[in-house]
């Protein structure tokens, strides 16, 4: 296997850096994002030259890190770690409201979500530090790795974003999964976590958090107020069959009984105007990405590497499962896009710059294999 | 220290290690993926056809719309009630560049008031903005013209056209014809209890009053329905189908509108009623009250100013004295006592008594006296209707008793209620001893016998009770029932309701109906008959009765003098006849409240209508077929 990558001549996209399989997958998804976002946006070229403004923006970003070796991320780690930290202090104590929430950071010429950082640092800050022990790691370096996750995790929930903290909390413990924590562990952490739930309930969920909890186990409860959005999206899919009502039919979507159409929920317009057949095949991509990701964290030649892929790769699909799973009713709505088709700049950039080191451990094998 | 540990990590071991973890991971994937496709399988393929039709729950309305309601005829083919567009100016918020602005301009426009522009806001407040909201209600031709002259300046601002009730024989027709209002919280408790909410899902008015509300059904008309798209606030975006409404019925009413007015002017605004029959059907040809207003200030909406108005006024205008005024009969039912007396062998041709001006009885300190000073001298039966002796009737109300009277009477339609196709109709007093004796916990006097003898003491009855009375004599016995409704109108005929009767007044002889009928053309046509004066110089014969009802007792040994006593308390003239004598066409009751004696009031009253009537060049009838009872109820 490594003779074989040693010697084969170097294609021109991994001269840059790039995976070619990966960023086709990644196209697809963007395709098929555009067009739902041109059909639930009331077919108005608007919002798809908005997204593909982004996607622009977003490739860039992917591009210039994938240049990135893997080694600089591990040193970058550490810094990356504490200072998305501070900044989402930061936040708590001077960050901007918008809808409810104190998530903004308003730097005078950008405004931006430090948590959507911490989505990033936390896999790079975990995978470094259980990377320097040999694995599997001591139970204590895993402890000190759980504190590494928490920190973050508490003060996002705290703005409230459950949604993120989800993302951040799930990609620091996968790393910690896959550096081979004992299994005696594993139940044990899942036992406190059940014990925390309460905790959670009563002393860090805002009031509309529980309420979409509650919505969650009986929407019907209240079809007008917040369970309408549950109740229109299942009709939307429910309605769409197996081969769905058509590329631009969706009643559900077109009359506007849909909330979040272009966003959160746009899911809902994809699977209303092609069924079943389409989210399979919308399925099957994904998978593919997830199958891409996992090869790429198995094939790397160090274990930083091979924690921050298959964290990036799981954090991935953790956006994928969330998403489905509550625009389809299996779980409570917290706000998780559509990775990668969903409407909306912040995300996108955050999800393609972890592509972006994704091709760099994925092309860089060479440089690194030389060091260690 | 991590250099080293590095040194002597095992990599081939770390590296299966992750395999492992990886491939556990995948397999967790995989098992999720599994249950969000099944998950969808249960979505898309199981509850399929529920999602779908909840989906077109979501989309597809059902718009009912308003039938259209049916007009009303005169006999004749006259239009008495019709519907006409009403003009609202209605503005559209969403399409409005600058509301203020725009609601500024027209209020300068238009001279939009100060409480049309708070309904204005109000309104806006409770309306999606797509909706149009009404600032003016009814347009007159010249805010239109105004309007549309300048339409182009006002974007979102349109003029709206709506169907809506107009009665162009304004106080005329009211009482009878009634009129439509809006549907308020009542009548729909009503609609929804007889099963009928559906039907009046979109339609605006119902009828309130009259011929209006009695004949809602036919005149009513199905609801369409109209199946369109909606968006999610309601916003319709497509109209998928249409199922037209069946408009009403057209309707055509016995009423003659001719006679109507002329009752009306003849009535010259005094406070009463009269009613016209034709007792050949018992078709009413006119019923009308007095003081009346017009009905068209309901359709709208009355002002609350204008309905205290009618409400508090002494002379009750809302009150439909036709059929809900109560008077003592008075020596109008004389005849009737005459008829009973003959046909119970109580009285013969050859019966006389000797008037003196006073009846008493033996053993009684009472003296009820006749209306003339002084008496009649000799009269017989005959003769006691055409002067209208009192005396003759105390002492045959005497004889007969209570309990003889009172049921016959009732035969004559007294007590009872016509049934004529109106809500608003009062049945009167027929007094009994029984009805005394729950009204009052009292027993029966003879002297109560006695006052009934002359239409007086508890006996009432309302206009059209006597001109129903009066068909029951000219049809010796046979009745009909009053009705208003004639039929249906169909590619210009009349589809005609049959006939309505009641079992016949059982007859002893028929001389003794010649006998009563011949006195009422006494009363009209010999020179002692008490009509004869209003009749004078007639062009036809005709035959009737006067009465002047006390509504004042003159003590023992007074005199009644008219100007002693208050205008409320003085007598009420009253005058039932028919005519022409042998075939009789038109039968009538005329009732004016304080006006005096009923022959120098009541009896010129229905003689100028009667003229009329045998004057004009008569109006050439609709064709009418009579068809099965079924099909036009």
């Amino acid at each position: 296997m490594e003779a074989k990558f040693t010697t084969t001549k170097t294609s021109f996209l991994e001269r840059l850096h790039i995976d070619g399989f990966l960023l086709f997958a990644i196209s697809c998804l963007m395709g098929i994002g555009l067009i739902t976002i041109y059909s639930s946006g009331g077919q108005e070229w608007d919002l798809v030259h908005r997204q593909l403004t982004r996607l622009a923006i977003a490739l860039i970003g992917m591009f210039i890190l994938a240049q990135v070796p893997p080694m600089a991320y591990r040193r970058a780690a550490i810094y990356f770690y504490s200072v998305g930290l501070a900044m989402l202090v930061a936040v708590l104590l001077f960050g901007d409201v918008g809808k409810g929430a104190q998530r903004w950071l308003d730097l005078g010429i950008i405004r931006f979500q430090p948590s959507e950082i911490m989505k990033l640092a936390v896999p790079l800050m975990v995978a470094w530090y259980i990377s320097k022990f040999s694995m599997p790691p001591r139970a204590s370096y895993i402890s000190v790795g759980f504190v590494l996750v928490l920190i973050p995790t508490l003060l996002i929930a705290k703005q409230p974003d459950l949604g993120t903290s989800l993302l951040v909390a799930s990609s620091g413990i996968f790393a910690l999964f896959l550096s081979g924590m004992s299994w005696r562990l594993i139940s044990f952490v899942t036992i406190l976590g059940g014990a925390f739930a309460p905790i959670m309930w009563f002393f860090l969920m805002k009031g509309y958090q529980k309420q979409r909890v509650i919505t969650f186990l009986n929407p019907e409860s209240d079809p007008l107020g917040s369970g309408y959005h549950i109740i229109q999206s299942k009709i939307a899919i429910g309605s769409g069959g197996v081969s769905g009502k058509g590329w631009l039919q969706g009643t559900q979507s077109q009359l506007e009984f849909l909330p979040e159409r272009h966003t959160d929920f746009i899911f809902a317009v994809f699977s209303e105007e092609f069924g079943l057949i389409g989210v399979i095949g919308l399925l099957f991509i994904y998978m593919c990405i997830i199958a891409r990701g996992m090869i790429i964290a198995s094939r790397a030649q160090d274990a930083f590497s091979k924690l921050l892929a298959g964290s990036i790769t799981l954090t991935f699909f953790v956006y994928v499962f969330v998403n489905m799973g509550m625009v389809s009713g299996l779980l409570p709505v917290v706000g998780v896009p559509l990775p990668l088709v969903s409407y909306g700049g912040t995300s996108m950039v955050t999800l393609l710059a972890g592509f972006g080191i994704l091709m760099s451990i994925s092309t860089q094998k060479r440089l690194l294999s030389r060091h260690s | 220290m991590p250099a080293k540990r590095q040194m002597i990590r095992d990599h081939s071991a770390e590296s299966n290690l992750f395999a492992r973890r990886a491939f556990v991971s995948i397999v967790v994937v995989l098992s999720l993926m599994f249950v969000i496709i099944a998950n969808l399988y249960v979505l898309q393929v199981q509850k399929y056809e529920d999602y779908q039709t909840r989906s077109n729950g979501n989309r597809i309305k059902v718009l009912p719309v308003a039938p259209n309601r049916g007009l009303i005829y005169d006999r004749n083919g006259v239009i008495l009630a019709e519907n006409r567009p009403v003009f609202s100016l209605e503005i559209t918020p969403e399409d409005v560049i600058d509301l203020d602005a725009t609601v500024a301009e027209l209020s300068l426009l238009l001279n939009i008031s100060e409480s049309e522009l708070e309904r204005f806001n109000r309104d806006m407040k409770r309306q999606r903005r797509f909706k149009p909201v009404s600032l003016r209600n009814q347009l007159s031709q010249d805010d239109v013209a105004l309007f549309s002259a300048q339409q182009h300046k006002f974007e979102g601002v349109a003029i709206e056209a709506r169907l809506s009730r107009y009665y162009p024989f304004k106080d005329t027709l009211t009482h009878m014809l009634g009129y439509v209002a809006r549907i308020n919280k009542r009548d729909l408790e009503k609609l929804e209890a007889n099963n009928q909410a559906a039907n009046y899902a979109a339609t605006h008015d119902i009828g309130k009053q009259g011929v209006e509300k009695f004949h809602e059904p036919l005149l009513h008309g199905e609801v369409g329905y109209q199946q369109v798209e909606v968006n999610n606030q309601g916003r319709i975006i497509r109209v998928l189908s249409f199922e037209p409404p069946v408009p009403g019925r057209d309707i055509v009413l016995n009423i003659d509108i001719e006679l109507q007015r002329t009752a009306q002017i003849a009535l010259d605004g005094r406070t009463g009623s009269v009613v016209i029959t034709d007792p050949r059907d018992g078709g009413v040809l006119a019923l009308y009250s007095s003081p009346s207003y017009d009905p068209n200030l309901f359709v709208h909406g009355i002002s609350s100013f204008e309905y205290n108005k009618l409400l508090q006024s002494k002379a009750s205008p809302l009150l439909n004295r036709a059929t809900q005024g109560r008077y003592p009969p008075a020596s109008t039912i004389k005849p009737h006592l005459a008829l009973l007396g003959l046909e119970e062998g109580v009285i013969d041709s050859q019966t006389e008594i000797r008037d003196r001006g006073e009846y008493r009885l033996k053993n009684v300190e009472h003296v009820w006296r006749d209306w003339k000073k002084g008496g009649h001298g000799r009269v017989d039966v005959t003769r006691s209707v055409e002067v209208s002796c009192d005396t003759f009737y105390y002492d045959l109300a005497y004889r007969l008793g209570i309990d003889r009277i009172s049921e016959s009477m009732r035969m004559f339609g007294f007590g009872e209620h016509t049934g004529i196709d109106l809500y608003e109709e009062s049945r009167a007093i027929m007094p009994t001893r029984g009805w005394k004796r729950a009204r009052f916990n009292e027993p029966w006097y003879i002297g109560d016998t006695i006052s009934v003898g002359i239409g007086q003491s508890y006996w009432n009855a309302t206009p059209l009770q006597l001109a129903q009375s009066v068909n029951f004599l000219v049809n010796r016995g046979e009745r009909h029932v009053p009705r208003l409704l004639k039929g249906f109108m169909q590619d210009g005929m009349v589809k005609a309701n049959p006939i309505e009767m009641k079992s016949p007044i059982p007859i002893v002889d028929p001389k003794n109906w010649d006998i009563v009928l011949d006195s009422l053309y006494g009363t009209v046509n010999r020179q002692h008959g008490t009509a004869h004066t209003a009749y004078r110089g007639a062009k036809y014969i005709s035959a009737g009765k006067t009465g002047t009802a006390q509504l004042f007792s003159v003590a023992q040994d007074e005199e009644y003098e008219v100007d002693n006593v208050a205008e409320h308390l003085r007598d009420n003239a009253m005058y039932i006849g028919y005519a022409p004598f042998e075939k009789p066409e038109l039968s009538i009751a005329v009732t004016i409240e304080n006006a005096g004696g009923g022959g120098s009031n009541a009896a010129p009253v229905a003689r100028q209508i009667m003229d009329f009537y045998f004057s004009r060049e008569k109006p050439s009838e609709l064709a009418s077929i009579i068809v099965d009872d079924t099909e036009v109820r």
